[in-house]
């Protein structure tokens, strides 16, 4: 089991290595930084002098390995536009998006669990076409879309809610249940389809015949046994909502990290715009590490080698 | 039963509002010429922000209205479905190629290269990829084919998990060992009697990220780093509407509702044609219901 560990956190590093090489490759793909840092009317001779002091006339595998080496240092360079740290930047940002992320994760789950399970105890009811009906059309909505209307109706018609802004939980109503609503739909259809193939089980029916109550055979016998393959699924939803945030935040002002990166790549700020990626990535990369590690504790069955 | 029967049953739980929401895309597309009551770019001020007819200010003349320039909505939005099914098509395919390439080497080589190229897979999986796609068109230019490349090359890793499966379950079966006593070539054995196995899986998964395709393109001409204005696109009609929403709510109300109903079809299509054409979830539908 320990081995197991040692192996999962040994290619997560290489993962986050990997990371760190495409996002050194798309921030040189942008072009000559120098035409950012410099007036247009600086000189061959300026320039040549300044890329020389900024070490960008070495090889690039010498640029990556200083790269590298900076970040370890937890030296994410400066942002170009506003006069702080890249890191810092982004860091500052992160709350904001763990917050949100948090609300939308939340509210999610406390929708998807109960439409799936009701859907699985009745097949084919009228409750569960309801359910797998809004499933399928909050698989289809895209975010965005959703956000707007959502603004529509309780912002700009309604009146009840701020259309943006953080701040009290008012704020955080919307953008939660616009970042919530595919993974709200994924994991309701995926509770329903785990719970349905476990109440098939010999042991279900077991429990039933003992003449237990049909609560305790659904939430003790069969919840149990269908959570680790939702814990799966809610976990994959966990990169799809970061990746989401970023539409989400735009929309809805929400000063977080997606937003700080998509006003990045506006403005061609790239140390903020690699730092924002990488920081993302990296902690997508602990959360599912985190994962594996609970399910050996939730699955004594699993075997690791 | 015999086969033709089958085929009935199938066709009896075809998704007749999926396939009629897919066809009405189709033509769209492709006949949106004849089929535009108005030109997509003509402009006309006098007539900007126009409401939908049966609303207060509204005419039969733009069914759905007017836009800040007084362009029809409804002739842009038959026109933004040839964007959406062109980049949705063309990235679909070469994601659908680059991921498929991947599996199958991955899935029938395994060891050292297996794990290689499931690393790379892990490392997708764990970038924020709308990030991603917007760094890379950032940094190459928002042109229509930088936009397929960008969506083609983010989009491959489904493809190469699911045919890694499916190979990893066919490259035992006593048919590929056969071609391999035969004398076949790897190449040989991958391209005629691997790649047949896993064509299903394919076609479901296609069907699938087509939808997600279409909402990627969109999220990125919403964003304003996608299709340039002034190319009908429905995420430019949404980031147009999200700046006259207090006022103007059918600006961004109807191409949403395209985007909804064609992803809605694309998904209920796929869902159809997987438990269709995969024998495995087949089989596990019968015994549910």
């Amino acid at each position: 089991m320990q081995r197991y560990i040692i192996k999962r956190i040994f290619q997560s590093l290489i993962v986050i290595l990997g990371i760190t090489v495409i996002v050194f490759i798309i921030v040189h793909l942008t072009g000559d930084p120098l035409d950012l840092l410099l007036p247009p009317e600086a000189g061959l001779e300026e320039r040549e002098i300044f890329r020389h002091e900024l070490g960008l006339d070495k090889p690039l595998y010498v640029q990556y390995f200083e790269f590298l080496k900076n970040i370890s240092q937890g030296d994410f360079g400066q942002s170009f536009r506003h006069q702080t740290s890249a890191f810092s930047l982004v860091i500052g940002a992160l709350p904001a998006t763990i917050e949100l992320t948090a609300a939308a994760m939340i509210l999610s789950i406390i929708i998807a669990l109960p439409i799936g399970i009701l859907s699985a105890i009745r097949p084919r009811s009228f409750l569960d076409r309801l359910g797998m009906t809004f499933a399928l059309i909050g698989q289809s909505i895209p975010v965005y879309w959703a956000g707007l209307m959502l603004i529509l109706l309780f912002a700009v018609t309604l009146g009840w809610l701020p259309s943006g802004g953080r701040g009290g939980i008012s704020n955080i109503i919307l953008p939660a249940i616009t970042l919530g609503l595919f993974s709200t739909a994924a994991i309701a259809r995926f509770t329903r389809s785990s719970m349905l193939d476990v109440l098939d089980e010999d042991y279900i029916r077991t429990a039933r015949i003992k003449g237990l109550s049909e609560h305790i055979v659904i939430l003790k016998h069969a919840l149990k046994n269908a959570a680790i393959p939702i814990l799966t699924i809610t976990s994959l939803q966990f990169g799809r909502m970061l990746s989401g945030a970023v539409i989400t935040e735009t929309i809805f002002s929400w000063p977080g990290v997606g937003r700080i990166a998509v006003q990045a790549i506006y403005n061609r700020d790239f140390p903020v715009v690699q730092t924002a990626v990488l920081v993302t990535s990296v902690i997508f990369v602990i959360i599912n590490l985190l994962v594996d590690i609970m399910y050996m504790y939730l699955d004594p069955r699993i075997k690791y080698d | 039963m015999p086969k033709s029967n089958k085929i009935w049953v199938h066709l009896r739980n075809a998704p007749l509002g999926g396939l009629a929401i897919f066809f009405l895309f189709l033509i769209a597309a492709f006949f949106a010429e004849y089929l535009a009551p108005h030109s997509p770019t003509d402009q006309n001020i006098t007539n900007a922000l126009r409401a939908p007819c049966f609303f207060e200010g509204g005419t039969f003349e733009h069914l759905l209205g007017t836009d800040e320039l007084g362009r029809d909505i409804l002739s842009r939005m038959i026109f933004g479905a040839r964007i959406s099914l062109l980049v949705g098509f063309v990235a679909v395919v070469l994601s659908g190629f680059i991921g498929t390439c991947l599996g199958l080497v991955s899935g029938y080589f395994g060891g050292r290269i297996d794990s290689i190229i499931m690393r790379f897979v892990d490392i997708q999986l764990s970038m924020p990829y709308i990030l991603i796609a917007l760094a890379l068109i950032g940094a190459l230019g928002p042109s229509l084919r930088n936009i397929i490349i960008v969506i083609g090359i983010t989009s491959w890793v489904d493809y190469s998990r699911v045919v890694r499966g499916e190979v990893l379950s066919i490259k035992n079966k006593e048919f590929v060992d056969l071609a391999r006593i035969a004398g076949c070539s790897t190449f040989r054995i991958i391209l005629k009697h691997i790649l047949p196995g896993v064509a299903n899986s394919l076609i479901v998964l296609g069907t699938l990220m087509l939808g997600r395709i279409i909402i990627f393109e969109a999220a990125l001409s919403f964003l304003g780093l996608g299709v340039q204005p002034p190319t009908p696109s429905w995420g430019i009609m949404l980031a147009d509407g999200r700046q006259y929403l207090t006022f103007a709510w059918w600006l961004a109300t109807f191409p949403g509702i395209a985007i909804m109903m064609v992803v809605l079809g694309t998904n209920l299509v796929g869902d159809w044609l997987r438990d269709t054409l995969d024998p495995k979830q087949r089989a596990a539908v019968r015994g549910k219901r």
